[in-house]
């Protein structure tokens, strides 16, 4: 039975999510208010390395309204170790014991009346240091008398291994030339506008906790979240949230839930925890790569890319609770979108006393994009070869999809010359060689940038362990669910069992039931459940929502509408092959006669209320629920030279944006930005349109504002927005967006995820066009942010 | 540090008068969305510097994590639940729906208040001015421009006019609440 080829998929449908957002009926994580709930607040340390000789919480205890202070040593009463995902011996705890590892890791949690209360208490709070030398600097970190972050591990070098992909050596050997870089991407964190937290509901009387968190792997990771409430995970419900952004910062939120978890078992109390932006910028755990790389690309004379070498330090900061994911990440397409035979990449994971790197938007591959094109754009200059030129010789053609990279991982689809074509269509750059030649004549500098990058997207488990040497293995699923119910009116309900956390889950599986029921969009219900009700679902993350959600609407409809044929088959006394489901009824094909049809309507009142007319035997009601699992997925090799498919799905995109640089004072502004994508088939324009500008946003955020600063001292010196800058309104341009589909063959619908495209190829692009603008004066550019400061320094410095 | 007494303050939200009992301390923010239970007004960052909990006080945009409640005493106050009328959403609102002005819809509330501010005072605003009036306001989703030609389109809808000058409905009830020790 089929229905009409692509009703809703790819309509630009306004999103279904908007309007109770925009009249604040939407209810985030803050909003949550329960009978008798306490707030909590937290003491965060003043150093960033210092052992705790003692607390004295004598007095917090004694103000009118506290119910609970808890330091870390007495919450180990009620709360275990925070999640970590690593397989080295890195323990975090949600309120340090013993001793402080970074500035702002928490030292004490007081629940109160109100929030108020609780920050009064804090003060009232006195703790006896042991000051620490810090270590904040990551290649002082790695010398052999540097201070040890973490005692029990005989180096703060956490990890150090060098992946060999193929003939290196040989490749290398029989290049004409290497280019080399030495290159520094900055520390960046996620910030979005809602910070993290939760409200935790213990029930001693029925041994149950309710939480309310916008973490967003709150069914993939309920049973690890779980042991650190040292609860059953079956006696934990996580309701999922509406949640302000997340940018990969909320995936676990462990630490938040820990504190309001331990805070309501000693009280006997739901309670609030809900970080400040404070507390976010300086403990939220989402840091991003920080990373030194050097890095070099064998090349013929004639341009040809040979091989690839990357070496990398990483300041992960003072836990590793993902372990080198963002290193992982960035191997399912480290060759980037061209024809690279072999590559190696060592990686050096440091531990320092900073608040710990997890992911932001990219995942660590955000930044191999940035290496690999910085290194393409070096080739262009050193080769005298134009760069878009030099990127056509070395693109993987579309006839060699599926294509597998040295590292094991698989490409599904790509057109990346029809992607660069239409972006050199729309960009016309001889025009803007004009402009610049002009421009410079009168002492202005214009640049243009060129970037086409890799955005890959659905993640495969194998990611978070494979970099283990074998025997060690780990998951190898990444579901996600839905359940959808007819009702016995006809009208369709569809539950997912993943949050909303600014993209538009419900929008898409509105526009999917839709389709493969033939009802208007409108008509469907959409639901979200909890985990004491769900299946398994890993969440968003990775670019995955719209590929995984595809999967699993689609089989779950296909279960229901199997049944619908079956009681549409016994009541019309048809062969179920004759039937076809169409605008919302189910027809015998060929016979336009109503009277020969039914109703969803129709079916569901026969599948709830009239058993005797129901095939003989079969079950009452009619719902279907399909767990699916990721779409191409394989297993990495025990030598792991070959890796595995892992992220397969893969998008791509190019940019060209054009910039005039104030030589005097470093400002950088954007006279056009041109982005091409393809990711797939598109299933809502408007909403993609708005995550690729969104990412571009971020991606210029890099480029020239955003560092996550300390100082010698250990000390967070961008622990406000009024320091943690991020792009405003009048710093972001209009972006011209056009999209090229090459569907996936692997997935329903052909559709990739495109969630995180726009900041993982923006910073190439944009690097490139300011080093354009400032090659009047030879400067290469090798780090970012590329902040007014830097930019005219480096202009003096070159001037003389 | 402890604040012992409560002050009575006066205020009218979204056309509905209210008396509270606060703290002299207590802000603005707290009191809306804890006190009266309007919690579409969002709080970003608590330091003033990122705009999502802009409310409108007596017209003009404010940042209520940054007044307290008793510095509003006597104003008359438009949260984001106070913008549609008869469950028609308000024209800028309607204009971020249809331009995709939002995702995970955080600071939108506040950049819907500066914006109804913006064409109440300026009917027919050119890009630079929307960008200007809105740099107060930090999004970390949309990259601005959706936003920014959602304002545009809400001005043109409305012809050059003023925007929604009258402020919110009279609405005829009072409601009271007078907060007890400890809370």
């Amino acid at each position: 039975m089929e229905t009409q080829e692509r009703r809703w998929v790819g309509k630009n449908l306004k999103r279904r999510e908007d309007p109770a957002l925009l009249t604040g009926k939407a209810q985030y994580t803050d909003d949550v208010s329960l009978p008798g709930m306490l707030h909590a607040a937290v003491l965060r340390s003043p150093h960033a390395h210092a052992r705790i000789r003692s607390i004295d919480t004598s007095k917090a205890k004694e103000l009118p309204g506290v119910y609970a202070v808890l330091t870390g040593e007495e919450a180990t009463g009620y709360v275990g170790p925070v999640p970590c995902f690593a397989a080295e011996p890195v323990e975090e705890r949600a309120i340090a014991v013993d001793k402080v590892r970074y500035a702002g890791e928490a030292v004490v949690a007081v629940a109160a009346d109100s929030r108020y209360i609780a920050e009064d208490a804090l003060e009232l709070v006195e703790v006896e240091w042991e000051p620490l030398p810090p270590v904040g600097d990551m290649e002082r970190a790695m010398e052999p008398d540097a201070p040890l972050v973490h005692e029990n591990l005989d180096s703060n070098v956490v990890y150090d291994h060098t992946f060999v992909f193929g003939d290196v050596e040989g490749d290398f050997a029989s290049a004409d030339r290497v280019i080399r870089r030495r290159l520094r991407w900055p520390r960046a964190t996620a910030a979005p506008m809602e910070t993290s937290g939760a409200v935790c509901r213990y029930d001693a009387a029925r041994g149950r906790m309710d939480v309310w968190s916008n973490t967003n792997m709150l069914n993939f990771v309920a049973w690890v979240i779980s042991g650190t409430l040292q609860m059953p995970p079956h006696m934990v419900d996580f309701h999922p949230m509406y949640t302000g952004g997340s940018f990969g910062s909320k995936h676990v939120l462990g630490k938040q839930i820990a504190i309001a978890g331990a805070l309501s078992k000693a009280t006997g109390r739901p309670v609030k925890y809900m970080e400040d932006r404070a507390d976010n910028l300086m403990a939220n755990d989402s840091q991003a790569p920080d990373r030194i790389y050097d890095a070099e690309l064998a090349v013929s004379e004639e341009g040809e890319f040979l091989s690839l070498r990357l070496h990398t330090i990483d300041d992960y900061g003072a836990y590793f609770m993902f372990a080198i994911t963002g290193n992982t990440n960035m191997m399912a397409q480290i060759t980037g979108p061209y024809t690279i035979p072999s590559c190696e990449t060592g990686i050096k994971a440091v531990l320092t006393n900073k608040n710990q790197q997890t992911v932001f938007r990219g995942a660590g591959s955000d930044v191999g994009n940035w290496v690999i094109e910085r290194l393409v754009d070096a080739a262009s200059d050193e080769l005298g070869i134009d760069g878009a030129e030099l990127r056509r010789k070395n693109f993987i053609q579309p006839e060699q999809f599926p294509y597998k990279i040295p590292t094991g991982n698989v490409y599904d689809s790509g057109n990346y010359e029809a992607v660069l074509d239409l972006a050199l269509e729309h960009a016309d750059l001889d025009r803007w060689r004009e402009e610049q030649a002009k421009a410079r004549a009168e002492g202005r500098y214009i640049g243009m940038g060129l970037a086409t990058a890799q955005q890959r997207s659905t993640y495969f488990s194998t990611e978070f362990w494979f970099h283990n040497p074998a025997p060690a293995t780990g998951l190898t699923t990444s579901p996600e669910s839905v359940r959808i119910g007819v009702g016995p009116t006809g009208g369709i309900t569809v539950t997912m069992f993943s949050p909303f956390w600014g993209n538009s889950p419900e929008t898409v599986v509105s526009q999917l039931v839709a389709e493969e029921f033939g009802v208007d969009p409108e008509e469907v219900s959409v639901a979200y459940d909890s985990t004491m009700h769900a299946l398994p679902s890993a969440g968003p993350g990775g670019s995955r929502m719209t590929v995984m959600l595809s999967g699993a609407v689609r089989g779950a409809a296909t279960k229901v509408r199997r049944k619908m044929v079956e009681i549409s088959a016994h009541l019309l006394e048809a062969n179920p092959d004759d039937l076809e489901l169409r605008d919302g009824r189910v027809w015998v094909k060929g016979q336009p006669d109503e009277a020969r049809s039914l109703s969803i309507a129709d079916i569901g009142m026969k599948a709830y209320w009239h058993k005797l007319e129901l095939p003989e035997g079969m079950e009452g009601g009619l719902e279907g629920s399909f767990t699916y699992d990721h779409p191409y997925a394989s297993m990495p090799s025990d030598d792991r030279t070959d890796l595995g498919a892992f992220y397969p799905i893969m998008g791509h995109a190019c940019h060209i944006p054009v910039v005039e640089v104030d030589i005097e004072t470093g400002q950088v502004k954007f006279l056009e930005y041109v982005a091409v994508h393809d990711v797939g088939t598109v299933m809502n324009p408007r909403s993609l349109q708005g995550q690729i500008r969104g990412g571009i946003a971020q991606g210029i955020g890099i480029a020239l504002y955003e560092e996550v600063r300390y100082g010698e001292d250990g000390q967070n010196l961008t622990a406000s927005l009024d320091d943690y800058l991020v792009p405003g309104a009048p710093d972001v341009p209009n972006v011209e967006v056009h999209h090229h589909e090459t569907p996936s063959p692997f997935t329903e619908y052909g559709v990739k995820g495109g969630g995180e495209g726009g900041r993982m190829v923006a910073p190439p692009a944009v690097t490139r066009a300011v080093e354009d603008a400032l090659s009047p004066f030879g400067i290469k550019i090798d780090e970012m942010p590329m902040t007014m400061e830097k930019i005219s320094t480096w202009v003096r410095g070159a001037r003389g | 540090m402890m604040q012992e007494d409560y002050l009575t303050v006066r205020l009218t939200v979204n056309g509905v008068a209210h008396r509270l009992g606060v703290e002299p301390r207590r802000l603005l923010v707290d009191a809306l969305r804890e006190d009266l239970g309007l919690t579409g007004t969002n709080v970003g960052c608590n330091q003033g510097v990122c705009g999502s909990c802009t409310v409108l006080v007596d017209g003009r945009s404010v940042r209520s994590c940054l007044m307290f409640a008793a510095q509003a005493d006597g104003a008359e106050i438009t949260t984001v639940e106070g913008l549609a009328r008869d469950g028609e959403m308000h024209p800028l609102q309607a204009a971020f729906w249809e331009k995709g002005a939002l995702q995970c819809g955080f600071c939108t509330p506040g950049f819907l208040m500066t914006g109804v501010e913006l064409l109440r005072r300026n009917p027919e605003p050119g890009e630079g001015e929307i960008r200007d009036a809105l740099a107060g306001n930090t999004c970390r989703c949309t990259g601005y421009e959706h936003i920014v030609e959602a304002v545009q389109q809400a001005a043109r809808e409305n012809s050059g006019e003023p925007i929604d000058t009258e402020g919110p409905p009279e609405v005829d009830i009072a409601a009271e609440v007078v907060r007890g020790e400890g809370s």
